[in-house]
């Protein structure tokens, strides 16, 4: 919890790469959900990804990191294969 | 340089910069500042400065150009006037919040409408909340003076605030008076080098600026300003102390003219207070106990030394040169709200004059004083204006 006493001066963050503690995954309303027998591997997704929410193993498409993914859906979208389909959170 | 000079105070406050020498101005002309930037802008093609000189499309841009510069780690400057301190509205509190220690002088002139290029204090005022540090100026010499003493206070690690030096349009910006400069090398020894908190040119240290600031901490970082603000107050002090050092000349946050064992005083900001000494030593001259403040720093407000000079006067009239439409002016509701816990608070009255330019005379002040010692008078009044 930010206090007076701890916030940064003007809310300058000074420690690089912070991001990854602010998890943004409660945001979303769709989850995207990959078909792995349809995947060809290409990472367009993870090209395409604004938040690097894609995560790659050994080269591969390796899945999603759900605690930052917001769902805003542009990985379905931009797959050549349509391997990512979008889902809702609840379902 | 030495010795004394015939100048007016927007000459002098373009010298006040060639002598400190400022990484970067970002500035747009605006009369009647207007010679301010002409000036500098003469040392820099004529090589007397190294400053990075941007001329930009307007003010909204001059100011943003100026935060992002003084982020990077430059010492910036620049300087406006009226419409064009309102078109940076919205990147004052930019300037404040982000803890950006530029400087910017303010040649006070009225807002429009109508059409008006004369002296007032409508544009600072409409300002005065936005977390700026704002300090005035009497004369040329203090126009010249402020510009360099605020450098000191804005780049102070407790204060990381923007501070707006205002001089009045036309009567000081382009007036000729006698001033004093220092010279180049005390001026330089003075403010010294630059040494930016988090500049984002240090790659080494990587930072991010301006980011969102949401429910959970944007309070606690205006809470944090506030406490800049106020914390200001002690280098403001420790910076003035160590100006008279250098220049003979001394000041405070208030100046206090016969005030002692004055029953009738008037708190006046900018070359009015000059008009209204002059004012009282014609009336101590004729046997009546009246005194004048001169408020020459209103953000932070020094509430406690107005509260010990005012305590058990009879009267005090607050001079406002902005009239807040349908209230009063803006000065007059921060002396009653400061004073009114007093258990010997005087009896407070307001006049709003010389809005536009109008002329104030000494003849008109002694009125002031003749109107709080024969209290005959409304608690807002209108100085000048005809009815």
């Amino acid at each position: 919890m930010k206090t007076v006493k701890t916030a940064t001066m003007g809310g300058r963050i000074v420690e690089p790469g912070s991001a990854m503690k602010f998890e943004t995954g409660d945001w979303r309303s769709h989850k995207p959900v990959l078909e792995r027998d349809m995947c060809i591997d290409c990472l367009t997704c993870w090209i395409y990804c604004p938040d690097d929410s894609v995560l790659v193993k050994d080269g591969k498409m390796g899945g999603f990191r759900y605690t930052h993914c917001k769902g805003c859906g542009i990985c379905a979208r931009a797959c050549p294969k349509k391997a990512i389909t979008m889902v809702e959170e609840d379902e | 340089m030495t010795g004394n000079l015939g100048i007016n105070g927007d000459s002098a406050v373009a010298l006040a910069w060639k002598q400190v020498d400022p990484d970067v101005c970002a500035a747009y002309p605006i009369t009647p500042q207007t010679i301010i930037v002409e000036r500098f802008s003469d040392y820099v093609a004529d090589g007397e400065v190294e400053t990075e000189f941007v001329c930009t499309e307007s003010e909204h841009s001059a100011m943003t150009v100026c935060i992002a510069s003084a982020s990077a780690g430059a010492r910036t400057v620049t300087a406006t006037a009226s419409a064009g301190l309102a078109y940076m509205w919205e990147t004052l509190g930019i300037a404040s919040g982000l803890r950006v220690p530029l400087t910017m002088t303010v040649a006070n002139r009225a807002l429009s409408g109508p059409l008006n290029i004369h002296c007032d204090h409508s544009d600072v005022m409409a300002a005065r909340d936005l977390g700026w540090i704002i300090m005035f100026a009497e004369n040329v010499q203090e126009a010249y003076d402020n510009a360099i003493m605020a450098m000191r206070i804005a780049e102070h690690p407790d204060v990381q605030l923007p501070v707006m030096t205002n001089l009045d349009g036309f009567i000081l910006t382009h007036a000729i008076e006698r001033m004093t400069p220092l010279d180049s090398h005390t001026v330089k020894d003075f403010v010294g080098e630059y040494k930016p908190l988090y500049p984002l040119l240090d790659v080494k240290n990587p930072v991010t600026h301006g980011v969102m600031d949401l429910q959970d901490s944007y309070f606690e970082h205006r809470y944090q300003v506030n406490q800049a603000m106020k914390a200001s107050a002690n280098v403001i002090e420790q910076v003035f102390k160590e100006f008279g050092k250098i220049s003979g000349r001394h000041y405070d946050m208030i100046e206090t003219y016969m005030c002692d064992d004055a029953d009738y005083v008037t708190l006046t900001i900018g070359s009015t207070a000059g008009t209204m000494k002059a004012a009282v030593d014609e009336l101590r001259a004729e046997g009546h106990k009246v005194g004048a403040v001169k408020l020459k720093v209103m953000r932070p407000f020094p509430a406690q030394k107005l509260r010990d000079v005012m305590a058990g006067k009879k009267c005090v009239a607050v001079m406002d040169r902005h009239l807040i439409v349908g209230v009063s002016g803006p000065v007059f509701l921060e002396v009653a709200a400061d004073l009114m816990d007093l258990p010997d608070c005087p009896k407070l009255v307001n006049y709003v004059y010389g809005l536009g330019g109008r002329d104030v005379m000494v003849e008109d002040l002694k009125q002031v004083y003749m109107n709080m010692m024969n209290d005959k008078q409304d608690k807002v009044n209108y100085l000048g204006v005809k009815l």
